[in-house]
């Protein structure tokens, strides 16, 4: 496919104004389906949490799962939303080998949860409001493997092999009204909800929340129209984002691509567009066309949900703080400047420092592992730090380490390596390669003496003020411990044997 | 003694009495089974080592002086549309051929914990679609009283297996008369109860919203007998209810007319009906009034819409039903020369696996819920279904229970109206309206008509969750006709000639 | 006049996933339209303020606890399959996407 051109993102946005809408879907993190007792755990071997219900067998029925309700109305309330006293399950028909009954059991005209609102801060500090149309319930369908052809991709495969462990997993997708205004923000702010609704999600623990699992999935829908224009433009509908940064890389792609499409006086051809990571570009998919016509009708084999006042205002009393509270809360426990607490926020490391602080570690030294070495290290993978092989516990212990002077700052780096590398955790990875620093005075002294020899002036400068002047000899110490010292004991012992 | 002609209430003493064992009555039936179903066809599968089995076990277990449930070694035929771990399930259609479930439905698990050998599955219209059981893959069924004509259906084989006396008891389904209309036309009893009142787990679905489980019987206290065995709240089906309707045993045995107001459908008599089924319906008013009943006129303006709502209702419900027939998890495959893709498979499977009625009523379904025409055709017949409840409650305040001739006609030859979809539909013109209320109602053999000496029938009908009110009218009525006829209408019926 | 045509039914088909031959197309063209013209008295009887009923039996809220329950063995999931490999479903290879 030829890759498509691109429009200048600053110049695009200077003749157009994006209009971004979000699709998320939550996996729940229930013990069963949506619609029958089997797991939900679709790591398992192939077609083993299956039964009649999810195979979509003749004469299976669906049963709602009562938690996956309790689940979704905590999402609404948490998101702002009003809760449908009478809510309903509708059958969205379309054929797919990975919808067991080619149809999807979801919700149409009477969602649980409607009109709700979130206010989301972007990495400039700006704050968004985001309005919600709806939250509804559905169920996951199968996984598709591809096999023979270019391996993996649909196009070319000689045929598919079909696992139905996910299918009826319970799913809550949460939609956006159009979102207006945010210019060149719109991809950030795009990010920062995502980000926001796992959040939400995770506090209300009703989701593992997991992106690189799938457990939170975004589809963008992007749109240009010319600045003062009344009509939305044709929007693309991009699936297949499955983590932060692509999800902002996303949406800037089709804006510059739009943006020269329209711009040199094409049309925008309303379809499903595929994120390609490795690329970073989006590709069409299948068109909007007739066969969208999804025949939804209410299910009849399932009833009304219809959660009573009194359900609703127990579970609204049991949701845990908001995400901003949250933040106000963490942001002061902390002491972190707004900047700082910001770049943690936008970088995702509150969840891993606020676990690090838990497991024992200073806020300020949390902040600095996860922050420097680790979201380096995340940035350079074109990673989640979530997808990292380090764990909130191995930041605390490590911190522990150079809190007690065990290590320094440079060796420390050396061993969030070694962690992230999976040689175990850090304390092992200190004993087993020695990098342990030498806190023997004695030792220290005779390297101190042996580089005093070499440079036998630098004790009379320090005897006359130039402290700065123990500089050279640490390093020259430094460098025959290998860095395997404290440079503050060396200095100080420079200093005393000065004063002798 | 003809075991085979007992009543199964009679069949049941023996059994209790020790006059024949379980394995002698199971044989009996199979022996009738092989001597005239090769001309009747009313089974697409006989299971005779699995019901001599339970039969087996029966006598053993009586013979040890064991406690056993009511219906224990009583022999039964269940719909081809029911679920069976331990035989072909079909539904009447090429596409399942072969398949065997590896589940059972609630109603088998049932009569399996009763104990009741399972003599085989009955033939059925293609997915019950039909009134005629000519829509069967397999052939049609005929009706035992003049193997020329049809039985009715879509349960003419459940119908059939106990007119020609090869099983005591069958189930049968009832969307729109599927249990009623082949019990008028083949002088039998068949109930539909209220809907939610029988688990439909394991039914292959046609109409979820209209489907309804029940007895076929020779006789009204049969009836009753499998009614109270399979009718009861099952946490599978989200729509069955949570109450007991009490015993249709206890219904029948205490049945009274004494201060009964019967309810006579104006819109359900006179132009449409064959002079000879009014001529037997007229009489059996005179009869009810001289038992105590008072016989007052309602009206049921709204139920001439009832058959054009029925089908857009039905095929709607039925295209999302059955697309899960797509050839990937069971049943055929058919696969186009060349290298076809999955839709490929699915079409042409469903092409060769369906037959025309199922086509025509998916397609009409299709339309009936597209965008653009669902407010039109599938929300409007909805609507009539309000009304038409409306009509009921009106009558139900007037009357205890409402009758109507069950059938317009007598059985016609096979092959009559084949191709004329609109008047094969009028068939149902006084079953339909029950299911569209989801009221319960009972089909009660009623005199030969004069012009063909072919069975007629009447029609009881009970508000949602008065099912016993059929069974005490019903057996009130019954014995009045006995008293008249000097013996069973069923006793007219001419012996079928086996091999004929 | 009926809205139903041999291309309206055509469509149906294909959203249907059912392959139809050209004498299927005419006959269904002619029956189905008979069936539409008789439904659209529907619309007429319904023109007022009238509730739709989609359950005969009213009910709400049902529910079953979320509670794991035996699930059948792969094989048995299997088994109705037309073909299958390394536990799971084979088909045919899928069209147009990507």
């Amino acid at each position: 496919m030829a890759k498509a051109e691109l429009m200048n993102y600053e110049q695009a946005l200077e003749k157009f104004e994006v209009v971004i809408g979000l699709e998320v879907h939550v996996e729940l993190n229930t013990k069963t389906k949506m619609f029958c007792g089997c797991r939900n755990d679709f790591g398992d071997e192939p077609n083993t949490n299956v039964c009649p219900v999810c195979l979509g067998l003749p004469g299976a029925l669906p049963v709602v799962n009562k938690r996956a309700v309790e689940s979704a109305i905590k999402i609404g309330l948490a998101i702002g939303c009003d809760i449908a006293p009478n809510g309903r399950f509708a059958r969205k028909n379309y054929f797919y080998p990975d919808l067991a009954k080619n149809f999807q059991t979801s919700q149409f005209d009477e969602p649980i949860a409607f009109e709700g609102g979130v206010e989301v801060e972007v990495p400039s500090g700006q704050v968004y409001k985001i309005d919600i149309e709806r939250a509804h319930m559905e169920e996951d369908a199968g996984k598709l493997t591809h096999v023979g052809g270019n391996t993996g991709r649909i196009q070319g495969a000689e045929f598919s092999l079909v696992d139905y462990n996910r299918a009826g997993v319970p799913l809550i997708e949460i939609v956006t009204k159009p979102v207006y205004g945010a210019g060149a923000e719109a991809p950030e702010l795009a990010a920062a909800y995502v980000r926001y609704i796992r959040e939400v999600v995770k506090a209300l623990d009703v989701s593992e929340a997991r992106m690189e699992r799938g457990n939170v999935r975004c589809d963008a829908n992007v749109s240009l129209r010319l600045h003062g224009a009344e009509k939305l433009g044709t929007r693309t509908e991009t699936k297949n984002v499955n983590s932060l940064r692509s999800i902002e890389r996303a949406v800037r792609y089709e804006i510059q691509r739009q943006a020269h499409i329209l711009a040199n006086g094409g049309t925008i051809i309303q379809e499903t567009r595929h994120w390609h990571e490795d690329k970073g570009t989006t590709s069409a998919g299948r068109p909007k066309s007739d066969a969208d016509d999804y025949r939804y009708f209410p299910e009849p084999d399932l009833v009304p949900v219809a959660p009573s006042k009194e359900l609703i205002e127990e579970l609204r009393a049991s949701l845990p703080e908001d995400p901003a509270t949250r933040r106000k809360r963490l942001q002061e426990a902390w002491g972190f400047s707004d900047l700082e607490f910001r770049d943690v926020v936008n970088a995702g490391l509150m969840d891993p420092i606020e676990e690090t602080v838990a497991a024992g570690a200073s806020p300020q030294a949390a902040r600095k592992w996860w922050s420097g070495e680790i979201a380096r290290q995340a940035n350079a993978d074109g990673k989640d730090v979530s997808e990292l092989n380090v764990t909130a516990a191995q930041v605390a212990e490590l911190a522990a380490l150079v809190e007690a002077g065990k290590i320094n700052d440079r060796i420390g780096r050396e061993v969030l390596a070694a962690v992230m590398n999976g040689e175990g955790n850090p304390g092992e990875i200190v004993s087993a390669k020695g990098l342990e620093v030498v806190s023997d005075d004695g030792a220290l002294m005779a390297a101190i003496d042996e580089a005093l020899a070499k440079q036998p002036d630098v004790l009379e400068k320090i005897r006359e003020g130039k402290v700065q002047a123990a500089g050279a000899v640490i390093g020259a110490v430094m460098q025959a411990m290998k860095g395997q010292a404290d440079a503050g004991r060396v200095r100080e012992l420079i200093i005393e044997r000065a004063a002798q | 003694m003809n075991l085979v002609k007992l009543t199964a209430v009679e069949q049941l003493e023996g059994l209790r009495s020790g006059a024949f064992t379980s394995v002698e009555l199971t044989q009996a039936h199979l022996d009738r089974i092989a001597s005239v179903d090769g001309v009747v066809h009313a089974f697409l599968h006989v299971n005779a080592s699995g019901a001599l089995a339970t039969a087996a076990e029966v006598d053993r277990k009586r013979a040890a002086g064991e406690t056993l449930p009511a219906l224990a070694g009583l022999p039964i035929a269940v719909k081809d549309n029911l679920t069976t771990i331990d035989e072909p399930t079909t539904a009447g259609s090429k596409i399942l051929e072969g398949w065997v479930p590896p589940y059972d439905s609630t109603v088998v698990s049932k009569l399996r914990a009763e104990m009741m050998p399972i003599l085989g599955k009955t033939n059925l219209d293609e997915f019950a679609m039909g009134s005629t059981t000519q829509f069967s893959a397999y052939g049609p069924t005929s009706n035992p009283w003049s193997l020329d004509r049809i039985p009715g259906g879509s349960g003419g084989g459940s119908a059939a297996a106990v007119g020609a006396y090869m099983a005591p008891l069958a189930i049968g389904s009832d969307t729109g008369g599927s249990i009623r209309y082949p019990a008028a036309m083949t002088g039998t009893v068949g109930t539909k109860p209220t809907y939610g009142a029988v688990s439909r787990y394991g039914l292959i679905a046609l109409g979820s919203s209209l489907d309804q489980i029940g007895p076929v019987a020779r006789n009204v206290q049969d009836a009753a007998l499998l009614h109270d065995v399979i009718a009861g709240h099952d946490e599978r089906d989200s729509t069955s209810l949570p109450e007991d309707l009490g015993s249709m045993v206890a219904a029948a045995s205490n049945g009274s007319l004494a201060g009964v107001k019967v309810g006579v459908i104006k819109e359900l008599s006179g132009s449409g009906f064959q002079a000879g089924i009014s001529a037997r319906f007229q009489e059996s008013l005179e009869l009810l009034k001289a038992a105590g009943a008072e016989i007052v006129e309602v009206s049921c303006p709204s139920f001439q819409y009832a058959i054009a709502a029925y089908y857009l209702i039905l095929p709607a419900e039925a295209s999302s039903n059955l697309a899960k027939f797509d050839s990937v998890r069971f049943g055929m495959r058919v696969t186009p020369e060349g290298n076809p893709t999955i839709e490929r498979v699915m079409a042409a499977t469903r092409e060769a696996g369906f037959g025309p009625e199922v086509k025509r009523r998916i397609i009409l379904g299709t339309y009936a819920l597209s965008s653009g025409y669902y407010d039109d055709y599938y929300g409007s017949a909805q609507k009539v279904r309000t009304l038409i409840q409306r009509d009921f409650d009106a009558a139900f305040a007037k009357a205890d229970v409402l009758v109507s001739p069950t059938a317009p006609t007598t059985a016609f030859k096979l092959g009559e109206k084949i191709e004329d979809p609109l008047a094969m539909y009028l068939n149902d013109i006084a079953t339909i309206p029950a299911n569209l209320a989801g009221i319960p109602g009972l089909s009660l053999p009623n005199g030969l008509a004069d012009e063909d000496g072919l069975p007629s029938s009447i029609q009881l009908l009970a508000p949602a969750r008065a099912d016993q009110r059929l069974y005490s009218v019903g057996a009130v009525l019954e014995k009045a006709h006995e008293n008249v006829w000097g013996k069973r209408m069923i006793d007219f019926a001419p012996e079928v000639k086996a091999g004929a | 006049m009926s809205e139903i045509t041999p291309e309206v039914v055509r469509h149906l088909a294909g959203l249907a996933r059912i392959d139809v031959t050209d004498a299927e197309v005419d006959r269904f063209t002619e029956q189905l339209g008979l069936i539409v013209d008789s439904a659209a008295t529907l619309k007429a009887a319904v023109a007022g303020d009238v509730p739709a009923t989609s359950h005969p039996i009213p009910m709400k809220n049902v529910y079953r606890e979320d509670v794991v329950l035996e699930s059948l063995s792969q094989e048995a999931a299997l088994s109705g399959s037309a073909d299958s490999e390394s536990g799971r479903f084979r088909v045919a290879a899928i069209l147009d996407e990507e």
